[in-house]
């Protein structure tokens, strides 16, 4: 029997929506197990990514503990695919890159009505935001792009499919969104 | 009498004299890549995605007339890299956000980078900071989706009358102004049943309180993307 595929997925500055829509290819997920084993993901809850053949990572990033986890996925996996609208352009979260981070917080935890306590956290344990959220391409090399808000699970499929088979991927044209 | 006739990848296409190589070629049911090409204006030549090889020349087919005999190339690799390119830039130059955008489904920005099967970002993001404005009543304006194609500055000036608005600066400085003194739109004459309000190609102008009225799938591009209607049209007439 051939080893498996080791896969590890990720999310950095998003929303989870990726790692739905991957399991959104519903039952195909038991075919996929045949051939693929889940590293370092919250499938799995493995805390650090060991080797692996493919890296997936959904959202930016916008603080230090993104840019780490990232560099891990791109140190550990052969194949690093930006999986989602987040990781290619910032998504979401990037729409703060037009304000000043301070200006933003201070607005959330100080000048907000109805705060109980107008306190800035600022716990050790919390990993400093970045000035700008930045997609993944900007910080590390990406070897594929799978875009969409959340990328269909056809295209993961499609997208998995191809690699496991050895074919460069390629996604059908309906499988390719911004939105 | 047989009309003049030019080839598109090799494709025999027909035209009337004085129709440029998109015109014929959209008239034939062939679709060449194009963004800020509009019908109802004389072309511009601005955003170069329709660009194809004429006798071995790169020139955009939007301006260039038809001629008897040409040899054009639309289709090829090379092309495609550079319009991929293209769209890319505009894409990174701006803030687009497509999950977020009212224009979604309906923009031809992003049906072409779709339609171009354009998957990546390409280069390091610009995001440049262009405040909206939403003084008018029922128009707001997100400057940040501009791609500069001058079709809302023609339209609000050669049919609208108005002027409303205007590009100021050069090169990376370049972007849409409002002609008003505060240079906010309410301070305008635009009005929501200007030609201007119906131009843009992307999701800069838009209509207040109408936002993602149409679900997805049923939304304009969802139903009929720009190439199936270039290809549609070829197939009924
Ligand atoms: S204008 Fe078009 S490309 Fe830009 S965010 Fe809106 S839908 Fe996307
Ligand atoms: S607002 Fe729209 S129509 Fe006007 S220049 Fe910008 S992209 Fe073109």
């Amino acid at each position: 029997m051939t080893a498996k595929v080791r896969v590890a997925t990720t999310s950095l500055a998003g929303c989870f929506g990726c790692h739905m829509s991957f399991l959104d290819i519903d039952e195909r997920i038991l075919p996929l197990l045949d051939k693929v084993t889940f590293d370092r993901s919250p499938l799995t809850d493995l805390k650090h990514a060991g080797p692996c053949d493919v890296g997936l990572v959904e959202g930016g990033v916008c603080n230090e503990d993104n840019l780490h986890v990232l560099r891990e996925f791109r140190k550990q996996c052969k194949v690093l695919v930006a999986v989602g609208a987040c990781a290619i352009n910032g998504g979401l979260p990037a729409q703060r890159n037009q304000f000043d981070v301070g200006d933003l917080l201070r607005h959330v935890y100080f000048e907000e009505p109805g705060l109980t306590r107008r306190v800035v956290p600022d716990d050790p344990e919390l990993p400093a935001l970045f000035d700008k959220v930045r997609p993944i391409h900007e910080l590390v090399k990406v070897d594929y792009f799978l875009p969409g808000c959340p990328p269909p699970a056809d295209a993961f499929w499609a997208f998995l499919s191809d690699l496991l088979e050895g074919r460069d991927p390629r996604l059908p044209p309906g499988a390719i969104r911004y939105d | 009498m047989t009309r003049p006739t030019f080839t598109l990848d090799g494709v025999a296409i027909s035209f009337d004299e004085g129709q440029t190589i998109i015109e014929a070629a959209r008239k034939a049911g062939v679709f060449i890549p194009f963004l800020c090409a509009h019908p109802e204006f004389p072309a511009h030549g601005s955003c170069r995605v329709c660009t194809v090889l004429v006798n071995g020349r790169a020139m955009a087919s939007c301006t260039t007339k038809a001629a008897d005999g040409q040899v054009v190339e639309s289709n090829t690799a090379a092309l495609t890299r550079d319009r991929q390119a293209l769209v890319q830039m505009l894409f990174v130059e701006g803030n687009h956000f497509c999950p977020g955008c009212e224009k979604s489904g309906a923009c031809t920005l992003q049906s072409l980078g779709k339609d171009l099967a354009v998957t990546s970002a390409g280069f390091a993001h610009e995001s440049p900071t262009r405040p909206v404005d939403a003084s008018h009543p029922d128009i707001l304006l997100d400057f940040n989706r501009c791609i500069l194609c001058e079709l809302c500055v023609r339209a609000s000036s050669d049919v609208d009358k108005k002027d409303v608005f205007a590009l100021s600066g050069r090169g990376l400085d370049k972007h849409l102004i409002v002609n008003a003194e505060s240079g906010r739109l309410a301070d305008t004459g635009m009005a929501t049943t200007d030609k201007a309000m119906s131009v843009c190609p992307v999701g800069v102008i838009l209509w207040k309180r109408r936002g993602f009225a149409d679900p997805i799938g049923k939304r304009p591009h969802d139903v009929e993307s720009p190439r199936q209607r270039v290809e549609g049209k070829g197939k009924t007439s």
